[in-house]
């Protein structure tokens, strides 16, 4: 994103890289992220304005056509809105929803969260090794989505893939989450 | 690790996603201002702890981030039956469902 003193903002986890053969682990690249809550009567106006299908069935993520843009399912009220095209996300999601004149509360989060992409064969098994979730392909499908837990912090999860998992964790945890799944990462299947 | 069904989710839910949260169906007066302290402190700070089946609100924070309240044996630690906030208390299950109930969820 373009700093008006010309100064790039450093991503919290910059120029990490961590994992093995098995898994591999990379910050994900900036986005634009937004904490949205709406009552369920507000929820198709405000996907019309998303341009995706909020998800309303628990544990679901839903993204746009193009790939960029994605809501996640995070409480009966609440959703993670994640958009991440144009590298780094300049999408005026605040308001877009605004202009929807729909009751919603949307708040811009973007820099209080970081995420973490864990890849590979090993993903799941690295995760398990701090969430709690049965992470199996039955129980938590691809584009299941959750908040959990990972080792002493909270995280909202998301399959994007069979093996790719996205992390999504507040930035001043971002340093533990990832020397964590690291460590994680050295014990799942060398 | 203690499964909780969360009725939000519609899912059971690793314990330490979820805090306890105190005791159900406390009614909040509509008239707070004209409690006498006597009825204030009933309200406000006593509380039954019975042991056996009570009626808890507990939260999925770390999840849904929705109260909801659960019957839970304070002796066993076994959880019988989970419903929404706001739901009417619910009679308690007879002991043969429970049992069928609680077997399959690893507890």
């Amino acid at each position: 994103m373009d700093s008006p003193v010309g100064v790039e903002r450093l991503h919290p986890l910059h120029g990490r890289r961590g994992g093995g053969a098995a898994v591999g682990l990379t910050p994900a690249q900036a986005a634009v992220r937004i904490s949205l809550r709406a009552k369920p009567d507000a929820v198709s106006a405000l996907s019309g304005g998303l341009g995706l299908d909020l998800p309303t069935r628990p544990k679901t993520a839903v993204v746009n056509a193009d790939g960029t843009r994605s809501a996640l399912w995070l409480g009966p009220d609440e959703w993670l809105v994640i958009d991440d095209g144009e590298h780094g996300g300049s999408a005026d999601l605040v308001k877009a929803l605004a202009d929807t004149g729909v009751l919603h509360s949307a708040v811009d989060v973007s820099h209080r969260q970081t995420a973490i992409m864990v890849t590979g064969e090993a993903a799941a098994e690295t995760l398990a090794a701090g969430c709690p979730q049965d992470l199996s392909l039955k129980a938590f499908p691809v584009n299941a989505c959750s908040r959990t837990v990972l080792g002493k912090i909270e995280i909202v999860l998301w399959r994007m893939a069979d093996d790719m998992f996205r992390v999504e964790c507040w930035r001043s945890y971002s340093d533990y989450a990832f020397a964590f799944l690291s460590e994680a990462a050295r014990d799942a299947k060398a | 690790m203690l499964l909780i069904r969360c009725p939000y989710c519609d899912e059971s839910r690793p314990e330490i996603e979820f805090r306890h949260a105190g005791e159900a169906h406390i009614v909040r007066s509509d008239k707070m201002a004209d409690l006498t302290p006597d009825e204030f402190e009933r309200y406000f700070f006593l509380r039954d702890n019975r042991k056996g089946d009570v009626y808890e609100r507990w939260r999925h924070i770390h999840g849904c981030g929705r109260f909801l309240n659960a019957v839970r044996n304070t002796v066993t630690d076994r959880f019988l039956m989970t419903y929404k906030a706001g739901e009417p208390r619910p009679a308690l299950p007879d002991p043969q469902a429970q049992a069928a109930a609680t077997e399959g969820n690893g507890q």
